[in-house]
């Protein structure tokens, strides 16, 4: 009920914006085109986001996420054209593909073992990999970026279910497709698994123990260290992935790509009710944090507000959206305790 | 108000405190129902009733910490109103809370004058000689011996005490509310802390005391106030009372087998340590525990026996030594091995390294055991369930429910939760580290009864506790523990608490 509750206040305020946004804008927002372009957008920011809601739950967090989105992107379009030439094709696609998401699996992976075996607090050991990641970015081509014009299908792609007809002003009939764009399907692929893992596994379960009291988890014999490396490598993973979609929707890698991404990513989970002190949250607050913030963004877009004065208005959404739970939380509280 | 004043006042008994018609309803919860306090100037005045009775609720409205719905404080007969910790702290009542709340990276002076600094010359500065000046002629006029200059978190827990009473000297008290004040201090700075209570009762300052150690109240309280179910049972002065008396108004009903008739069958040595040491200090720890047997044991507080616990339990490195369980040698490393092997250690602190607060109760209690309950690779909350209330029932878990955050949950209950725990592991060897700190007569009750049964079922158990009643009234042998090491072995039936308390204080030479 509680819990219910918590996720109800951010639920409502994106539907008041999508509402507002609607009734101001009815014909260039309420659009399937623009509601496509959101999606698709917030599916890059959705999927990072998610695997940065079980570091969060962890009691950690990931600075390092958008320099390794850089990274990932950088290493499989090196890969492409060095297997496929200039203009590679199919094959050098998919490897490079296969490449870049292994690449953000290997950097997880090692900022969770920099944190458990070094004993380092999350937010320094990604601090450093954030500026280490981002620099090797900018190494590889001597900070340009890579060029991959035939990488379309990820970013831009979709899985048809229906097609129209439309007449070309010449006479000719051409076939249009609709459907789910990939990368949004990914994403709910992503959601789907993420959901699962934490609700219904021992490495779901145990994120949560260990974000609410690692002492306690250790002494009921949660293996800490391997379960944190497994959540960060998650959430390499999962950038690994998004960053390929990054790329896939620009045609190209940029060694710039990503940059302050990670304070985005971090205030849409807490804005979706997580905890940074750890223990609390969920992958539907989480989903919910990421839309909110989309659908803003594309609004004031839309309305004209230019994009510095997007930033103080998100800046006062994330203040407001965890003082109004912490608020919630303290009533809550005060009604339980006795004496 | 000067010293000499107050001191005619505590000759005549004038009242320092009265309260009036108190109550409190915290949501369907009544806490509190027409309750009424008066305490004389200069005088102790305990303050008893289990877990729940409403003690708690009722000195955090005297501090001003909660509002009550009715009824009157007076203090020396003036009429007080509060809204704010700060309004009760200006007209003298200072509260010491269980868990100190100090801030340990500062030292003694900066804590006692936090957020009442003497101001400098320059506007924003803090008059630092000043500061240290007044703590040391503060300590002296109470024969304290602290150094002003000393960093908080390098000071003993009794020390820690001493400088929240300081804090509330600095303040002017007049009333001074502890709650819980020996529960984290070690028995031989307990002596101590009664001496300063005593000196502080002598300048005509009243404090309320709240304790659920019974047998320290003789000899140190005046007057004694027992609440129950959120209303006043019983007030008396102590010397008309004895402790199963108390306890009787307490729990409404006497407690006359408190301790449940042991008569279990010892069978073959289950357990066997043997050489343990470890890198946190414990050195040649031998010992044995049959099938069905309690072993308890003692030690001063810091004499290693928590550090027997993790050691056995995988939490400290071992060093050298084994440990063998039904006649296999164990190789553990880590708790997660332990539990494996059929080993529980209940910790000492479960707020610390216990419960996870804010997760569901039912999650706490399956933590450990989601493989054994064969939830390896899936787990199925609605069995999860199922399970956790089949257990709760079974050792009367008051909760609201499964999925019940384990804040929700009375101090009692907590520790019913964790011991719930370790019995749907069915652990074969069960370490229990002091069980019953903290928890209300009755709910210990229902902890020694638990540990018979276990036993009963043939199982191996570890008792360690620093209150020796409860050692000799359940316990089959007592092991004694000083300086990391084991340095008696004794059969129950056959000592003392006078030869134990001895062993485990005074140094052979």
């Amino acid at each position: 009920m509680n819990k219910l509750m918590r996720q109800f206040l951010p639920f409502a305020s994106l539907i008041l914006i999508i509402c507002a946004l609607s009734a101001l804008k009815p014909d260039t927002f309420l659009t399937r085109d623009n509601f496509l372009n959101v999606l698709r957008r917030s599916s890059v920011n959705g999927i990072i986001a998610v695997g940065m809601t079980s570091v969060i739950i962890s009691a950690g967090i990931d600075l390092s996420v958008g320099s390794m989105l850089a990274l990932c992107g950088m290493v499989g379009a090196y890969s492409m054209i060095a297997v496929g030439g200039a203009d590679p094709q199919a094959g050098a696609l998919v490897l490079g593909t296969i490449v870049g998401v292994i690449t953000g699996l290997i950097c997880g992976f090692l900022n969770g073992v920099l944190i458990t075996k070094l004993k380092l607090q999350p937010f320094i050991v990604t601090l450093g990999t954030m500026s280490a990641f981002r620099g090797i970015s900018y190494v590889m081509n001597d900070g340009e970026a890579y060029y991959v014009s035939a990488y379309k299908y990820l970013g831009e792609g979709i899985l048809p279910l229906w097609k129209t007809f439309k007449t070309t002003p010449t006479g000719e009939e051409i076939e249009v497709l609709h459907g789910i764009p990939v990368s949004v399907l990914i994403f709910i692929v992503i959601i789907a698994v993420a959901s699962f893992i934490l609700k219904y596994t021992r490495l779901g379960r145990y994120t949560y123990a260990i974000g609410s009291n690692r002492q306690s988890a250790f002494h009921a014999g949660v293996n800490v260290d391997r379960n944190l490396i497994c959540i960060y490598t998650f959430t390499g993973l999962l950038v690994g992935i998004a960053a390929m979609i990054a790329a896939s929707r620009t045609a190209s890698a940029q060694p710039t790509a990503g940059i302050a991404l990670e304070l985005d990513i971090i205030a849409a989970v807490v804005i979706g009710g997580a905890s940074l002190a750890g223990g609390r949250g969920t992958i539907t607050g989480t989903i919910i944090g990421t839309l909110l913030i989309s659908f803003l963004r594309n609004g004031c877009t839309l309305l004209g507000i230019s994009t510095n004065v997007q930033l103080i208005v998100i800046g006062g959404i994330i203040i407001a959206a965890v003082a109004v739970d912490q608020l919630a939380r303290s009533r809550a509280e005060a009604g339980r305790t006795g004496s | 108000m000067t010293a000499v004043n107050q001191k005619d006042k505590s000759l005549s008994g004038d009242v320092a405190l009265r309260m009036r018609g108190i109550s409190k309803r915290f949501g369907p919860v009544q806490a509190l129902l027409d309750v009424g306090l008066t305490v004389r100037s200069g005088t102790v005045h305990a303050l008893v009733g289990e877990n729940g009775a409403g003690k708690s609720t009722l000195v955090k409205i005297l501090a001003g910490v909660e509002q009550p719905d009715s009824g009157t404080i007076e203090i020396y007969r003036r009429p007080y109103t509060f809204d704010r910790p700060e309004q009760a702290l200006a007209v003298g009542i200072s509260m010491i809370y269980q868990d100190l709340d100090l801030a340990e990276h500062l030292t003694v002076a900066e804590n006692v004058f936090l957020g009442n600094e003497p101001r400098g010359y320059l506007p924003f500065t803090v008059d630092c000689k000043t500061m240290v000046k007044k703590t040391v002629e503060l300590a002296k006029s109470f024969n304290f011996d602290i150094d002003p200059t000393a960093i908080v978190s390098e000071l003993s827990a009794g020390d820690c005490q001493i400088v929240e009473i300081i804090k509330a000297l600095a303040r002017k008290a007049s009333i001074i509310i502890m709650d819980e004040p020996t529960s984290s201090l070690p028995e031989a700075e307990v002596e101590g802390l009664f001496a300063v209570i005593k000196r502080l009762q002598k300048k005509g300052i009243s404090i309320i005391y709240i304790s659920h150690r019974l047998e320290e109240l003789i000899g140190l309280a005046d007057e004694i106030t027992v609440l129950r179910d959120g209303k006043v049972v019983h007030c008396e002065s102590v010397t008309k009372l004895d402790i199963p008396q108390i306890v009787r108004y307490m729990v409404g009903r006497e407690l006359k087998e408190f301790f449940p008739a042991r008569d279990v069958k010892i069978g073959d040595v289950r357990v066997s340590v043997d050489g343990l040491s470890s890198d946190n200090g414990i050195s040649d720890i031998s010992f044995d525990i049959c099938a069905g047997e309690i072993i308890g044991m003692a030690g001063l507080v810091g004499a290693g026996r928590t550090e027997i616990a993790q050691a056995i339990f995988g939490v400290d490195k071992k060093t050298s030594g084994s440990v063998m369980l039904d006649n296999k040698k164990l190789s553990i490393n880590s708790p997660a091995d332990a539990i494996s092997y059929g080993i529980a250690l209940l910790t000492e602190d479960r707020k610390r390294t216990g419960l996870c607060l804010e997760l569901p109760c039912s999650w706490n209690i399956t933590l450990p055991n989601l493989v054994a309950i064969g939830m390896k690779r899936i787990i199925r909350p609605a069995r999860e369930n199922r399970i956790v209330e089949r257990i709760g029932s079974r050792i009367a878990i008051k909760w609201l429910g499964p999925e019940a955050p384990v804040r929700s949950l009375s101090g009692g209950n907590q520790q019913k939760l964790l011991i719930a725990r370790w019995l749907l592991a069915e652990s074969k060897f069960m370490i229990f580290d002091e069980p019953t700190r903290g928890i209300d007569v009755g709910a210990k009750k229902e902890v020694y009864t638990l540990l018979n049964k276990l036993a009963e079922q043939g199982k191996a158990i570890l008792f360690i506790s620093s209150e020796l009643p409860e050692l000799f009234g359940i316990s089959d042998r007592i092991l004694v523990v000083r300086r990391g090491r084991l340095v008696g072995n004794l059969t129950t039936k056959e000592t003392s608490q006078e030869a134990v308390m001895h062993l485990a204080a005074v140094e052979e030479k």
